[in-house]
């Protein structure tokens, strides 16, 4: 066994020393064990691993978590003006006082941590994740599948009239969460879902949507502005026939954040978009890995992912598009830009295409960039002030990710968010 | 209104000198044009006016209604009451045109003390300016410039200019790429703005434009000076004998 493999076990090992699954898990327990299985045989992650070379996993591997200060503020919560179902988790446990009945019209929700046997969640609870293992393999999304604690499993068998809220609630500055959500769309109908908040000092979420035929899975997360807090999310998306999907996440603070999201394009004519807009100041890592297969004729995907970095401030990108033999008429789109506000902060970014079908539109390209000085001039050249200018053009350059979000008072909250960090850095 | 004295302005990254001492004076009310070969350092005299970064100014001074605007930042001279339609006027994905003006016009009402203009009132006015310069609603919404032909670009400058009604315009080859029906548009923007509390410094390659915006005087620039001044006549002859004459005769 060579050494790599063997110190990535031993990081399992100890990662899961003492650490009790759950026991009396029902329907989820067999599913729970083969990933713990996975976990110890293919060990954490490592910094030497090719997947892991930009960003450090050590936080989120390490036995323990650390600890992260609350952040406290007083904005308007996050989506706080629109009609919506609120689910709360505190810490990673889910609280009923604070979230809404958990009953929607076209919607079937449970705990994850109470659900009797749910047939359709019993199927999905850990297939996508597993699935999603290859060709790279994602240690942390198996070992929140063997360990998560709670979660919510969502069924929409029909559109229900308002979208679901999942809000993630820090205030014990030792949390170390692991969530995991299941969600199932059936055939023709639509769901929205929002995330927000910083949720714990260490939160490992794992979500898997099945989007069915013809169905429609939209997605608008704001993660939580703590500074200290680590996270490392993954959502795995199958998509089926004529289906959409369209993702998009804002990620401001936060000392390191790997979202990794992963598609699966199965059905014809299906149609993916995913989306980030990520603020860094400081002691930030923020790190995009996505990776879309198409596997299904006439499929478009695209991935826009924009990143503002300053004051030492890392972004990472990797982001792949394999089209499989047999999947024509591919549209694949994938673009990853930085703007870096000074010469302090860095974007290391690895754009990749795998082609294996000979009918495709495939386009990727990524790029880092300064303010453009010339259009900085022409802005204050009319009386506008440097830092508003500067703000300006950000918002601008940001703006082709948050116009992936299809619903306009969404867009418009996450724009008052962006405005909200872009303020808060002039005044200081 | 603007004066110009003993201007030196030598390139920041290189050892190259451009300006080499222009003197120059517009008075409120008048219309002063620049003519001169290409190279000759116009724009570098509007950028530097307007404080365009990449400029190290050597020697002279330039002042508008007597305050040092090589002192100011860019902003600062744009609220003081300068401005310059640009040569080259800059596409701006993102921002969009509306927002733009509305924030310039606040910014620089605010930086005089002056009470912000209403959404209303602003959009009122524009509305109406636009259409004197015929640009349509679809182009207001657009971001700043940003697939705008060559002549749309320059009106899109006079309108600016018309909203934030400044006390000294300084016009940088505003009729260049433009066909003559887009000249006249740009030509009556500019003459519906002359007012004898305003200077112009309309800064030309060709005659062309000042059958349309009558200058009071004209100054041939060459090789980083003003080499001679005279009446509107200066610009008719550049236009029939070109500039060897004049550079022959002034060396
Ligand atoms: N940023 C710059 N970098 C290099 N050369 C410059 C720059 N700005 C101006 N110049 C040079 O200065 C001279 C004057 O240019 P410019 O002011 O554009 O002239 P005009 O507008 O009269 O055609 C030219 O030789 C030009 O190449
Ligand atoms: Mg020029």
């Amino acid at each position: 066994m060579n050494a790599l493999l063997k110190s990535k076990q031993e990081a399992a090992a100890s990662r899961l020393d003492g650490v009790q699954a759950p026991t009396d898990a029902g329907w989820s327990t067999h599913a729970r064990e083969d990933a713990l299985a996975r976990v110890r045989s293919t060990g954490l992650p490592s910094r030497r691993d090719e997947y892991w070379k930009f960003t450090r996993p050590d936080r989120l591997t390490a036995a323990e978590g650390s600890e992260a200060a609350l952040f406290l503020h007083e904005e308007a919560p996050v989506f706080g003006d629109h009609d919506r179902l609120k689910i709360v988790f505190v810490d990673g446990v889910f609280s009923a006082e604070r979230s809404d009945d958990l009953t929607l019209e076209g919607l079937e929700i449970s705990r994850l941590a109470d659900a009797s046997d749910i047939s359709w969640a019993a199927e999905l609870y850990g297939k996508l994740e597993t699935s999603g293992q290859t060709p790279v393999e994602r240690p942390l999304a198996a070992l929140n599948t063997a360990l998560a604690t709670d979660g919510v499993l969502i069924r929409a068998f029909e559109t229900p009239s308002k979208p679901v809220s999942l809000i993630y609630v820090h205030e014990d500055t030792h949390s170390d969460a692991i969530l995991h959500h299941v969600i199932k769309v059936e055939a023709g109908a639509s769901l929205t879902l929002l995330e927000n908040g910083p949720a714990a000092a260490r939160f490992n979420k794992c979500l898997e949507v099945d989007i069915a035929d013809s169905a429609e899975f939209h997605h608008v997360r704001a993660q939580g502005r703590d500074h200290e807090r680590c996270a490392v999310t993954h959502l795995f998306a199958r998509l089926g026939e004529e289906s959409t999907f369209k993702s998009f996440t804002l990620t401001v603070n936060g000392v390191l954040t790997r979202n990794e999201v992963v598609i699966d394009l199965t059905g014809d004519n299906a149609f993916a978009h995913v989306a980030g807009a990520a603020l860094g100041d400081g002691d930030f890592v923020h790190d995009d890995t996505v990776f879309v297969t198409h596997d299904a004729v006439n499929c478009e995907s695209r991935q826009v992912f924009k990143k503002v970095l300053r004051n030492g401030a890392t972004g990472v990108f990797q982001g792949k598009i394999l089209v499989k033999a047999g999947a024509q008429k591919t549209d694949g789109y994938q673009k990853s830009q930085s703007l870096m506000l000074d010469g302090d902060s860095q974007f290391l970014a690895k754009p990749e295409l795998e082609i294996y079908a000979d009918d495709v539109a495939c386009s990727h390209g990524s790029t880092s960039g300064a303010i453009d000085e010339d259009a900085l001039f022409y802005l204050r050249a009319r009386g506008i002030p440097k830092t508003v200018a500067i703000d300006f053009m950000t918002l601008a350059f940001l703006a082709e990710a948050v116009e992936e979000i299809d619903n306009q008072a969404l867009a418009d909250e996450i724009n008052g968010r962006l405005e909200g960090w872009l303020t808060r850095r002039s005044a200081s | 209104m603007l004066e110009i004295k003993g201007l030196k302005v030598k390139l920041e990254e290189e050892d190259k000198q451009i300006l080499k001492g222009v003197d120059l004076k517009v008075e409120a009310g008048k219309v002063h044009a620049i003519m001169g070969p290409n190279g000759s350092g116009k724009s570098t005299l509007s950028y530097v006016l307007s404080g365009k970064s990449g400029y190290e100014v050597t020697g002279g001074s330039a002042t508008l209604e007597g305050d040092d605007l090589l002192d100011m930042e860019p902003e600062e001279r744009a609220a003081a009451g300068l401005f310059l339609a640009f040569q080259y006027p800059v596409e701006i994905p993102g921002v969009g045109n509306m927002t733009f003006l509305r924030t310039a016009v606040n910014s620089q009402r605010k930086a005089r003390g002056e009470e912000e203009m209403s959404a209303t009132d602003f959009l009122k006015e524009i509305r109406a300016k636009a259409k004197d310069l015929k640009i349509n609603a679809e182009m207001l919404k657009r971001p700043v410039n940003v697939g705008f032909s060559g002549g749309e670009k320059k009106r899109n400058e006079v309108l600016q200019m018309a909203m934030l009604a400044p006390k000294m315009c300084v016009l940088d080859e505003t009729d260049s790429g433009l066909d003559v029906d887009a000249m006249k548009l740009v030509a009556e923007g500019v003459n519906a703005l002359r007012d004898e509390g305003r200077g112009f410094l309309v800064i030309t390659h060709y005659q062309r434009l000042l059958d349309h915006i009558k200058p009071d005087v004209v100054h041939i620039m060459a090789n980083g000076r003003i080499v001679k001044t005279g009446g509107p006549e200066l610009a008719i002859e550049v236009e029939n004998n070109g500039y060897a004459d004049i550079l022959a005769e002034v060396a």
